[in-house]
């Protein structure tokens, strides 16, 4: 390493800012690969539940199935219908793919490895931060449907828009009696708080609350409504091709995947590993098992993504409607005056 | 009279749709993992390339041309078939076949035979219209080329493609 690079380096300000560069590459990188092997998990699962065997040509078990798929969808032709408004149509799925990538920066995948912590940012805000911008991922769909300039993206950006401002709202009051027990917004706080035993024993109805509105905004079925393809052909996506098809695809995936990181890390105890006292084994061990532990049960909730997806049929728009508004957000508000009740409770005794 | 579907009245519990949820993962989980380990008989899927579907008796595949046990080939070039081809698949070039041969008095064979595979759709008519039983669809499918004159099948591919049909009545001998 020449001279010039270590004396910046032992700038504290550059060491900062490369250590997070170095985290953000390695964040994006394994959460790409992670969107590309779970749209082959779906394929495969899905396949297995119908009966049928699903891609299992390219490669063993299909495994280079997504390598072919991006290939293919990066050769394509760029096509741009006549019809659109072209601003537009080119910046939505861009903006559609932003907010996972975004709302990742603040979920810790670990404890501390080698003397790092394994978030990117442990903001104080953490969880406003995640719905603020989670919240800004509908506007690619919104977007999308609009400069589509036709009548089924239309309906779709429209349904999108209605659903994703219904399930904020339970969404996020259910995760205010969370915050009430944990005392803090920081998500590393949260995850040290659940060392002995995970809030989803604490919080059961938090939880369910939570889930639900986590699948209604990342417009996984049974809450698919944008999409709905036997309704509106292909709902926002219909008038998109290729890459750009193939980020609003992705994004899906990539929200997917932080819902349920989000669901690990404020229910099921994000990177601590149950019944094992993993300090024992010395700081480079446990800050692995950490990691792994958080990667386990983070498969685990996307495996489950999945599986709802291919067990319950879709909502009817009323529906989704009525258990938004009239079940979801009455329960998320009684349950933040019952924990808050207890707590009050506990604390006078 | 139309058929009147009553509402059910569902309980509290049922209305929750909790349990029909749980009834269904069950459902999911069970053809996922008899999938997996073993009873994968049930799948609906063949491994195509490899393995093929058994077809059933009165398949239409691919239309070809045949001998009776002769070895004549049976078609006397009346055209009919090229006429009624919706979409006109098939063209012929008929031919005088000379006094010296075998089969003379048939007067007639086609000199080339083609079937467009491309045009074709397979639609059986040709076999029906054909008064000689000389066109049959047969069990072949799944024809693919690499260029449009591979898929235009002449009378030797036709030919070689419907092989020997047993004729109880060779009409010709008793003429
Ligand atoms: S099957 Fe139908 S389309 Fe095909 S060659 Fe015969 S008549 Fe023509
Ligand atoms: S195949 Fe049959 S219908 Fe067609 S030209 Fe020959 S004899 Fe006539």
């Amino acid at each position: 390493m020449s001279p010039v690079f270590s004396n910046l380096l032992a700038q504290p300000g550059v060491a900062l800012a490369a250590e997070a560069a170095v985290k953000i590459a390695v964040v994006i990188v394994v959460l790409m690969g992670m969107v590309a092997y779970t749209v082959l998990a779906e394929r495969r699962i899905c396949a297995l539940i119908q009966d049928r065997l699903g891609p299992n040509r390219v490669g063993a078990f299909g495994l280079l199935q997504p390598i072919a798929d991006s290939f293919k969808l990066l050769l394509k032709e760029n096509v741009l219908p006549g019809h659109v408004n072209r601003f537009w149509y080119v910046l939505a799925p861009t903006i559609a793919m932003a907010p996972p990538l975004l709302t990742l920066a603040v979920i810790p995948f670990g404890n501390t490895l080698a003397g790092f912590n394994l978030v990117i940012a442990d903001l104080d805000v953490g969880v406003l931060w995640i719905f603020s911008i989670a919240s800004l991922g509908v506007y690619g769909i919104v977007l999308a449907g609009w400069a589509s300039n036709s009548k089924y993206p239309f309906l779709g950006g429209m349904r999108s828009a209605a659903q994703l401002i219904s399930y904020e709202v339970p969404m996020g009051l259910s995760v205010v009696s969370v915050f009430l027990l944990v005392g803090s917004l920081k998500l590393s706080n949260v995850v040290a708080y659940q060392a002995g035993t995970w809030l989803i024993f604490k919080a059961p109805l938090a939880f369910l609350i939570f889930l639900v509105s986590a699948f209604a905004e990342t417009n996984r079925l049974p809450f698919d409504l944008p999409e709905a393809e036997q309704e509106l052909v292909g709902g926002y996506n219909t008038e998109y091709g290729q890459m750009k098809f193939a980020l609003f695809f992705l994004a899906e995936y990539a929200n997917m995947i932080v819902a349920s990181a989000l669901i690990v890390t404020l229910f099921f105890g994000g990177w601590q590993v149950p019944f094992v006292r993993v300090e024992a084994f010395g700081p480079i061990l446990a800050g692995a098992l950490g990691v792994a532990a958080f990667f386990v049960k983070l498969l685990a909730f996307i495996v489950f993504f999945i599986w709802v997806r291919w067990t319950l049929p879709r909502f009817r728009y009323d529906q989704l409607m009525r258990l938004g508004w009239r079940v979801l957000l009455p329960l998320a508000l009684l349950n933040i005056v019952a924990t808050a009740l207890a707590l009050a409770l506990k604390l006078r005794a | 009279m139309p058929l009147v579907v009553p509402r059910p009245n569902l309980t509290w519990w049922e209305k929750l749709y909790l349990p029909a949820f749980w009834k269904g993962f069950l459902v999911t989980a069970r053809h996922f993992v008899r999938m997996l380990f073993g009873r994968r008989d049930r799948r609906v899927v063949l491994e195509y390339p490899e393995q093929k579907r058994v077809l059933k008796k009165g398949y239409r595949g691919a239309p070809t041309l045949v001998r009776d046990q002769d070895g004549r080939e049976k078609c006397v070039s009346c055209q009919l078939c090229e006429f009624i081809c919706p979409p006109r698949a098939i063209k012929i070039w008929p031919e005088e076949i000379p006094a010296n041969d075998l089969h003379a008095k048939v007067e007639k064979r086609p000199l080339r035979f083609e079937i467009d595979m491309l045009r074709c759709i397979y639609c059986q008519l040709c076999e029906e219209v054909c008064p000689e039983m000389a066109i049959f669809l047969r069990d072949d499918y799944s024809l693919t080329g690499t260029s449009r004159a591979e898929l235009l099948h002449d009378k030797e591919k036709l030919l070689e493609m419907g092989g020997v049909m047993q004729d109880g009545i060779l009409k010709w001998n008793k003429k």
